[in-house]
Parts: C-alpha cells; structure tokens; sequence
C-alpha cells in the first residue's frame, strides 16, 4: 500500500524547505534592483503537484468502504510515551485534507500580489504557507490522539505568524495574539484530557504502546463521570476552534485583521479541526457523554447560528462580515453533528467542504474588491455602485453570496438541508423545537449576503471608483475552481456523499449504541 | 406517453442551456443572445405542446407518469430522484410558463432593445423558465424547492435589472431585496415542512407522502399544512407576506408580466393543489388557506382603486386575484379545479394586460402615472383593443375567460361545510363584493389609460404603436383572453382534465341558487364598472391626485402594510439585534476575564520580540512549550486520579 497521506503531508514541508533554500539561488534583479524571486512561482507548483498527489489519492481510496480508515501509516513514534505516527483518512478526513489541498494554491495565487516586493517578506509568507498545508493534511488523518494533539497545537505557530506578520488590518497583532491565547487555552484543557485519557486506557489493559490509538480507545470503558470529564476537555478546544458561541471572540478580529488568504485557510479550513474533532474524536471516544452533552451543544449550536448572523448583518467591516457568517454556519454543523441522525451527521460532513468553498470564494473575492480600493478599505460603506464598472467581480460575488445564504442548485444548500432535515429527526431532547429554532438563520442569511451586495453593488457608482478594473485572469482563475466546484456538487451531491454516507452512518450507529443511563442527569449532580 | 417521456427533461434542459450560454459567454453574445434566448424558450414550448397533446390523447388513469433520471440526493434515509411527475397539473403549467414564457420573449426582443444588457436580461428570463419548469415538474418537495427558490433568485435578478445608472437603481435593488428575504421567510415554511414529513413519513417524495397524508395525524398535517401555507403566502404574495409584489414592479414590465402575473407568483397556488391531501386531513389548515386568500383578495382589491401607478394597480390586482385562487385551493377538491383553471386565465389575460401596459409605457417615455395618460385609444388599437379583451376578462363578463373560472370560484364559496354554515355566507359575499371592486378598479385604469377626450400627457408625447414583435404578443394573449375559458370551461372540459390528480369532486349545492349568484355577481360587476366609468370616462380625470378619504390615502399607501410591517418586524427585530451586538463586544468579548490584560501583556513582549531574533522566537517558544508541559503535568495527575477513583 503506497502511504498517500504521508506524502501528502511530507510534500509541502518538502516545499517550505525548497522555498527556504530557494534564497540561496542567485537570480538576476530587475533594473530597479528589486525583484519578486523564485519564492512564489515554487510554492505554486509545490501546492499544484500536491493536487496531483490528491487526485492520486482519491483513486487509490476505496469508496466502498468509506467508513474505514484507509491510505494511512501506522509507526512508532516516541515508544517511551507510547505515541505513534498512525495516519489514515476515512471519507469525511479525505475530504477536508482535498478542502486543504485544494484551497492552498488558490489563496497563493489569490495573494501574488499582495505581500509587496520583499523577497525576504515573500520567502516567508509562502513557506508558512505550505507548513500551514502540511499541517492541516496530517491533523485531518492523525489517528493518535497525543499526535493528533501535537499537530493541534503547532498549527498554530504557522497561524499565528500569518495573521500576526502578514495581516493587512491595524489590529493584526492583536488579533494574532488573542487567537493564540484562545487557541492555547482550548489545547491545554484538551491536552489534559488527551493524557487522562492514556492513563485510563492503560489501567483498562491497553498496551501503553498503543494506549493514544484512537482505533485503541474506542473500546475503552472511561467510566460514566471520567468520560464527561474528558468529553468536556476535548469539546471546549473543539468549541474555540470551531468557532462556537460563546468562545467565538477571536474570531471577527483575525477576520478583519488577517488578509482574505489567510483568513480562508483559517476559517475555511482549519476551523474545521473543530468540528471534525467533534465528529470523529469526541463521538466515538465518548459516546455516552456526547449523549448526555447533546441537548446542551445543540442549543450553543442554534445559539451561534442566530448570533453569528445577526452580529453578520450589523457589521461594517466586509471582511468582518464573513467571519461572522462561518460562526452561523459552524452552528449548523454542529446541530448536525450533535442530533445523531445518519442524515444530519452526513449534512454536517458534506457541509465542512461546502463552507470551505463557499467562504473561501467570498473571503478571496472580497479580497480582490478591497484591494482595489485606493485606501484598501474594508469599510462596505466605502463602496457603492460597483456592478457598472466591475461587472464580473459583482457577478463573482453574488455567486459566492448565493452560496453562502445555500442557494438551491449549489452545494452548500444539499447540505444545509440534510442537516435541517435530519436535525429535526435527531433523538436529544429538544432537537426538532432547537431545529426550527434555527430556520430563521436562512432568513437571516438572505439579509447580509443581498444587504452586503446592495450596498457594494448596485445604487450610484462612489465617488473615486468609477474606473476600478474588473477581475484579472488571475483572480478569475482563483474563482473559477470554487465556483465550478459549488455548482458541480449542488447538482451532484452524490459526488460528495459517496464519502459521507457511510462515515455518518457508522458515527451514529456508534453513538446510539450506548445507553445512557436514565438517572444520567441526576448521577452527574450528585458527583459533584 | 412513454415514447415521448425521455423530451420531458428538455423542459427545462433548453432554457437552462440558453441561460448557461447567454451568462458564460458575456459580451460575445451580446449580438444574437436574445434569440438564443427566444429559441430556448420556443423549443421548450414546442416539447410541452408535444407532451401536451401525447398526454390529451392517453386514457385518463394513465396521465400521471413520474419520470427519473437517476439519483439526486441520497443520504441517511432521504432518497431523492432528480424525477419529473407529467400529470394533467403540472402540464397545465407547462403549457402556460413555456407558451406565455415565449411571448413574453419575443416581445422584450422589442421592448429592451435599446438596452445595453439586453442579452444578460435573456438570460435570467431563460433562467426564469427552467427554474420555474423545474418548481412544477419536480415529483418531490425538495426537488419543488429548488425551483422555487430558483424562481425566487431569477426575480431578484429581474427586479434588481436596473440597479446601477439610473436614477432609480438603488430603490430597485431595495426592491429586489426585499422580495427574496420576503420569500425566504415564506421558505422556512417549506423547509420546516420537509423535515416533518421526513420525520413522520419518511420521505419528502410526492409519491410517498401524498398517499401517506390522510394517514397523519390531523396535528401533523395541520402543521405541514400551515407551514405549506406559510411558502406558499411568501411566493404569491398573500397576507401577510404581501408587501414585496407592488414594490417588485421596478422590475422591466416584461418581467412583471410572466414572472410577478403569469407565472411565478402562482406557484403558491400550484403548492397548495398539489399538496391537497394533506390539506384535506387538516380541515383547520384549510380554513387558514381560505380566510388568507379572502383578506388577500380585498385587500389587493382595496389597494388596486387607489394606485394611480399603472403597473402598481396591476399587481395589486394581481394579489387580489390570487387571493381567489387560494380561496379556491382551501375548499377542497371542489375548488382545486377552479383554483387552477383561473390561475391559467389570468395567467393569460394578466400577461395580456401589463404587455399592455409596458406597451403604453413605451409609447409614453416609460410614463406610469395612469393621470398623465386618457385617450390613447386612437393612438395604440391594438394595444386598446387587446387590453380591452383583457380587461373584459377580468371582469369576469361572460364569455370572456375569467368569467368561466372566477364564477366557479365564487360558486364553490358559497357550498356549505358541515358544521360550520356561517362559511358559505362569509367567503361567498368577500368572493362577490371582490368582483365588484376588481370591476371597479379596471373599469378605472382602463378608462384612465384610453378613454376621455382630453389627454394629459406631458410634453413631447408622440404615442404609437411598437414593433410587431410588441404587439403581436398582444394579439395573443387577447384572443386567450376572450376565448380560452369558453374553450376550456364548457361543459366542464377543464374539470374533467384536472380530476385524475385532484380527484372528483362531489356535487354539492351552494347556499344560494347558482342562477341568482351569477346573477348579483354580474349586477354587482356592472354596478362597479359604472361607477368607475362615471368617475374616470365621463368626469374629467386631475393630473394631481386629490387628498381623497382617509381610506383612499390608505389604500394609497398598501393599506400601511410597510408601515406596519417596519413597526411589528423590522424595528423590534433591529432592537434584538443592537442588544446582541452590544452584549457582545461588552460581555461576551470583554467578559474573557483576564484575556485583555494578558493579551496587552502578549503584545508588549510581542513588540519587543517583532524586532528581535529567530533566537528569541525559539526561546519565547520554549517557555511556551514549557509551561504546556507544566501545565499537562499538573492535569495528568488529576487525570490519573480520576482514573483511579473509578
């Protein structure tokens, strides 16, 4: 079996190496002395040739059985703590690690222009880049939890430096800092859990050498109080990552501060650690204290989906604005995920790739809109009357928009349907009243994405915008992909669920297989 | 049936092609896209004319054919078809949207000529029709759904044409705006009713939960009625989802004819009749359907006296009339053939009347103010005469085409329901009295538009008739508006056609005798048409609107309905929204307890390191991964301990 996740994981750092080397090279400058060097035209094919090595993956993964995790590695890592280096991907991991794969090349075309003419500047930027990539494909295949929970924290570092050194708001360090702390402060609860988690496991006769094997700890009796415990660990970094009300505060402030590339790589994808997690780590490992948990994480999740696009509708700041719409959408995923409905949980799934093409088109266009500005704002006021003079930016846009509110025809609506429709089905307390509650979020949805391109769009042209170009060839290529992509899986969703279905049946099927004990509630009052 | 069943997806391939290729191909088709457009719709009409008659020579019971192309969506237990239902209903429809679908694209080759984005308005006209096509031939709610809201985005598109370089441009995409979100609200009906059907019957297909209905419960089925009717009220613009059609008008007029008269606006009413059975096992559903369709009916009526806007009183008049059909709809089999017999009348003399009026538009310098029109009967006979046929129709003057299904409405109201007689009275005398105001309010317009002697037009006015490719559409659909209904609707033709999908209705005899309630109708119409003719043909008509009663200067402004609309949703709503803003930046983001003074403490060591060495970063970070590990330490012991404590 030829290890496709490693190589999708060795490749880009690989290419951050090469890039870093690439100073090295002497190369003739321009006349002006300055010169772009080889930095990005190397991180570009690095990330293209690392599509390849997808496509490659795709075929050699067997859709047949979706819900077995496959293309992996298993080997030893540090054997004095136990830990291994066991990758694999089932359908919903290969998924996120192709959202990964794919978005990467995007956001460095997307960005070509947008780091100025420092080589130094430019070296490092794509570099961090193309670690960010490694990163996010091994945390989406990391069948171990302690190195599940190293990648967790080093994809920070890379994060942080991209919002913190490379962002184009005032707030930038701010930002960067506040979501390291967040970040930091969700991972350290988790780690906890992650090591209480070993220790249960050994004293349960698991091989210490295995003992961070989540294939290992699935059958491990925690015990009803030990398991809410550890459930409540993993779900509160979850919850930051993902982001979820009320620990969402980070978000908005690396929206507006980071620039659009890194704002896709981070809320389109990375973010999705978060509920990936919840789906695949804290389901499986913690039935019954997911169980429990549920009632409570759907009404958060319904909380964030009403909040997120309110807070979304009153914004000024465009980029902002975005930020705010992914809090409402990871509200739907994780309704999805925490009503145990094959239905719903394969919604959810479907909808961490969708969201990821969604927002990253609108995160990236609204990138190419800002940079046209003459002060770069990000002010929506500062704009107006656009669709005259930029036509197929506007039409970009609103495509992307229509996306985000899940447009009947483009993918994001299968999935925000199968999550409506399964939720209301899902057997936690109050499920089907919480699932209505959310519906409103669709209405919502129409006002930030119609009132945000009415404002940019239509009305009298701004005075000083009159002659914005339209897209260049670059940044249409950069839409196209995600566009074709939203189009393609909206009138093929099958294409998707191939992967989904199996995985989310297998999920829930695990779940509801416990049984909670009906004095549950009463039990965890008198522990404490 | 079957050897032409494999066209049916067609239907919606040609036009969906034409729009693919109209907006891909951007300027470089600006020069023939229009036709490319006309030809897509043409070619839709010819497969449902083919379907039509392949159908019409089928024995009855083997006219419903549910056609499949394979799998759409399958997941977790929810198995939808990408499948077609070809029944008598949705043929109905087909015929309509594709047949005044390609009048309409023939006439706006004329009427946008002059406009720059000519081809980008073909487009969403061909994007207009596949979606609509794909809304009635669906065989599933879901597969339903996403033609209504393809519908719903093509009308934004349309409303919103003229959204920049005009004066007006922002108050059109306001418009715009308004009526997707409007219908967005009305959409959470449909979806909350897709997730009950899945929940209770597994299935969202229409052969799956249509037999299933009478099995719910009647508190199921009342509630997936009641949200049905929620959608339903959104897309037809029914009370109290209204407000968005009179401002939808800042659409082009074309547009205003096939999708806010003729078609899309109906498929409330297409909804509510193909849902019937689960409407039937919820009598309480039922009688909501109606009473919104009665308040809808006078108020759009209301509403249409007032409007001296020609294309506002148009789609006042359009909410009216829907308002009968939904009535229609809520009174069970008896209604449903009527309901859908009148949505196909008035889809053609409603198209017939706003081409009109987008012809006198356009021989008027695209004037509306039906006060600075009068006596354009000499300059525009066709128009004048086609509008006339239409005008006579809606009426409802036998033997025009809205006699024949507005009078079986009326009839149907006055049945009596078990139990409940006060109903027969009650909808029966809103159905008439409507008829009367509707006369009122087109005997109006009509003579506003084309009678008196004196025009009052503004300067320069040289009024004329348009191109063939204008009024020829006309002559169409006027002759559909004279004879369509006799055609249809002697000796029940129209009726007999419907019942293998609605299903036969029994006779029952209406609370009056049929023969005196066509007769007070006619009396009252022609009472309402006097008046008029008295107020607007023979006195003179004043180029300024008089103050008028407190219930003109109300029906002047839509009887308040954005007034009360802003006070009862917007304002509160907004409120809602300022507390949770505020509560987040002052609690939420604030309450992160200690964050802000570690996060400044972070961003002074940050700037003393920015300019530092990777050295630095390196030790920074190994104090960082230090203090994690002291951290995880502290909390493996206490995971340990719980390890063991059990």
């Amino acid at each position: 079996m030829f290890p496709w996740l490693t190589v999708l994981i060795a490749w880009p750092l690989v290419g951050a190496a090469v890039v870093g080397l690439s100073a090295l090279v002497r190369r003739r400058t321009g006349p002006a002395g300055g010169g772009t060097g080889l930095a990005r035209p190397l991180a570009l094919v690095f990330s293209l040739v690392e599509v390849g090595l997808l496509v490659g993956a795709f075929l050699a993964f067997d859709t047949g059985a979706a819900d077995e995790h496959q293309l992996g590695t298993t080997a030893s890592w540090i054997p004095q703590i136990g830990t291994s280096y066991a990758v694999a991907v089932d359908g919903v991991g290969l998924l996120l690690v192709a959202l990964s794969v794919v978005l990467v090349p995007l956001v460095l075309l997307a960005a070509w222009r947008e780091q100025g003419h420092d080589e130094v500047r430019l070296r490092r930027f794509v570099a961090l880049v193309l670690l960010l990539e490694a990163f996010m494909v091994a945390v989406f295949s990391a069948r171990d939890v302690f190195l599940f929970y190293v990648l967790f924290e080093a994809m920070l570092i890379p994060a942080y430096f991209l919002i913190g050194g490379f962002g184009q708001g005032p707030g930038r360090r701010r930002a960067a800092v506040k979501f390291l702390m967040f970040s930091l402060g969700g991972g350290l609860i988790m780690l906890a859990a992650v090591i209480a988690l070993y220790f249960l496991a050994v004293s349960n006769g698991v091989d210490p050498s295995r003992a961070f094997l989540v294939d290992e700890l699935v059958a491990v009796d925690l015990g009803t109080t030990a398991e809410r415990l550890m459930f409540v660990g993993f779900f509160i970094a979850f919850a930051i990552k993902a982001p979820m009300v009320p620990v969402h505060s980070w978000l908005p402030d690396v929206a507006g501060n980071a620039t659009p590339g890194t704002s896709t790589l981070l809320i389109c994808v990375l973010d999705k650690v978060g509920t990936f997690g919840m789906l695949t780590l804290c389901l499986p490992l913690f039935p019954e204290a997911s169980r429990w948990a549920a009632p409570f994480v759907i009404a958060l999740a319904v909380i964030s989906v009403l909040y997120g696009a309110v807070m979304a509708i009153m914004q000024t700041d465009l980029l902002r604005l975005v930020g705010w719409t992914s809090v409402s959408h990871f509200g739907f995923i994780i309704l999805g995920i925490f009503t145990f409905t094959p239905l719903g949980t394969a919604g959810s799934s479907f909808m961490m790739l969708n969201h990821g093409l969604a927002t990253g088109a609108l995160f990236l266009v609204a990138g190419f809109l800002v940079s046209r500005h003459p002060e770069r704002s990000q002010k929506i006021a500062a704009y107006s009357g656009l669709r005259s003079t930029t036509p197929v930016l506007a039409g970009t846009f609103l495509v992307a928009g229509l996306a985000t509110l899940s447009l009947p025809g483009l993918a994001t609506f299968a999935s925000e349907i199968m999550v409506l429709i399964g939720a209301f089905g899902g057997e936690p307390a109050g499920s089907a009243a919480w699932t209505l509650a959310a519906v409103p979020g669709v209405v919502l949805a129409a006002v930030y994405v119609l009132l945000t391109y009415q404002k940019i769009f239509t009305g009298a042209p701004a005075a000083g915008l009159e002659t914005l170009p339209d897209l260049r060839v670059r940044e249409r290529v950069v839409a196209a992909p995600l566009v074709a992509g939203l189009l393609v899986l909206g009138f093929v969703p099958s294409l998707a669920l191939t992967y989904v279905n199996a995985p989310a049946e297998q999920s829930v099927a695990a779940v509801t297989a416990v049984d909670v004990p009906a004095d549950a509630a009463a039990q965890m009052g008198s522990d404490k | 049936m079957n050897d032409v069943i494999g066209l049916a997806p067609w239907l919606i391939g040609f036009p969906l092609i034409g729009a693919a290729v109209l907006l891909l191909g951007g300027r470089a088709t600006d020069r023939w896209g229009h036709w490319l457009g006309v030809l897509a719709s043409g070619a839709a009409a010819v497969v449902g004319f083919i379907l039509l008659f392949r159908m019409i020579g089928t024995p009855a019971e083997e006219r419903a054919v549910d056609h499949s192309l394979g799998t759409w969506l399958s997941a977790g237990g929810l198995d939808v078809d990408l499948g077609l239902r070809l029944d008598p209903l949705s043929m109905t429809f087909v015929v309509l949207v594709t047949f005044v679908g390609t009048l309409i694209h023939i006439y706006s080759v004329a009427y946008m000529d002059h406009d720059v984005d000519r081809r980008r308005f073909f487009a969403y006209l061909n994007l207009f029709v596949a979606a609509m096509l794909t809304l009635v031939l669906a065989d599933s709610y879901l597969l339903l759904f996403v033609g209504w809201e393809g519908v719903g985005v093509a009308s934004y598109l349309l409303i919103g044409f003229w959204d920049t370089g005009r004066p007006t441009a922002r108050e059109n995409a306001v418009a715009a705006k308004k009526a997707f979100v409007m219908n967005r609200v009305g959409d959470m009906g449909l979806i909350a009713a897709m997730a009950i059907l899945f929940a209770t019957v597994g299935s969202v297909g229409f052969a799956d939960v249509l037999p299933a209905a009478g099995g719910l419960s009647e508190g199921t089925a009342t509630a997936v009625g009641l949200c049905l009717l929620l959608a339903a009220c959104g897309k037809s613009a029914q009370f109290p989802l209204q407000a968005w059609l009179g401002d939808a008008m800042a659409g082009p007029t074309p547009v205003s004819a096939l999708i806010h008269a003729a078609t899309m606006v109906t498929a409330g009413v297409y909804l509510m009749v193909r849902s019937g059975p689960i409407l039937e096992a919820a009598p309480t559903a039922q009688l909501v359907v109606v009473v919104v369709g009665a308040v809808t009916l006078l108020f759009g009526a209301v509403v249409g006296t007032a409007k001296d806007d020609i294309k506002k009183a148009l789609a006042a008049s359009t909410m009216s009339q829907i308002g009968y059909m939904m009535l229609a709809a809520g009174l069970g089999p008896a209604g449903y053939a009527f309901a859908i017999f009148h949505l196909l009348t008035h889809g053609f003399f409603k198209a017939g009347l706003f081409l009109g009026a987008g012809a006198v538009m356009h021989a008027m310098g695209d004037q509306t103010d039906m006060r600075r029109f009068g006596g354009l009967s000499r300059f525009l006979p066709i128009t004048w005469i086609t509008m006339g046929l239409g005008w006579l129709a809606i009426l409802g003057i036998p033997p025009f085409s809205g006699y024949w299904s507005k009078d079986g409405i009326i009839e149907a109201a006055f049945i009596p329901v078990d139990g409940q007689p006060w109903r027969a009275w009650v909808f029966g005398t809103v159905a008439v009295v409507g008829a009367a105001i509707t006369a009122f309010y087109m005997t109006r317009l009509f003579f506003m538009t084309f009678g008196g002697r004196r025009p009052r037009w503004t300067e320069n006015q040289h009024p004329h008739e348009g191109s063939p490719l204008m009024w020829w559409p006309l002559v169409f659909l006027g002759v559909g508006s004279a004879g369509l209904g006799l055609v249809l609707g002697i000796g029940g033709t129209f009726t007999t056609w419907l019942e293998p999908v609605v299903g036969h209705a029994e006779h029952h005899e209406p609370v009056l005798p049929v023969p005196v309630i066509i007769g007070a109708t006619l009396v009252l119409v022609l009472l309402g048409a006097a008046l008029a003719f008295r107020m607007y043909a023979v006195q003179l008509v004043p180029e300024e609107a008089p103050r008028g009663s407190f219930l003109t200067r109300a029906a002047r402004r839509d009887l308040y309905q954005d007034a009360a609309n802003e006070t009862l949703v917007v304002l509160p709503a907004h409120g809602i929204a300022r507390l949770v803003q505020v509560g987040d930046r002052d609690v939420v983001d604030r309450g992160w307890g200690v964050l802000p003074l570690a996060v400044s403490w972070f961003g002074a060591m940050f700037r003393k390191v920015q300019t530092g060495y990777v050295r630095s970063y390196a030790a920074g970070m190994a104090g960082g991964v230090l203090v994690i590990a002291l951290v995880a330490w502290l909390v493996v012991r206490l995971g340990a301990g719980l390890g063991g404590a059990q």
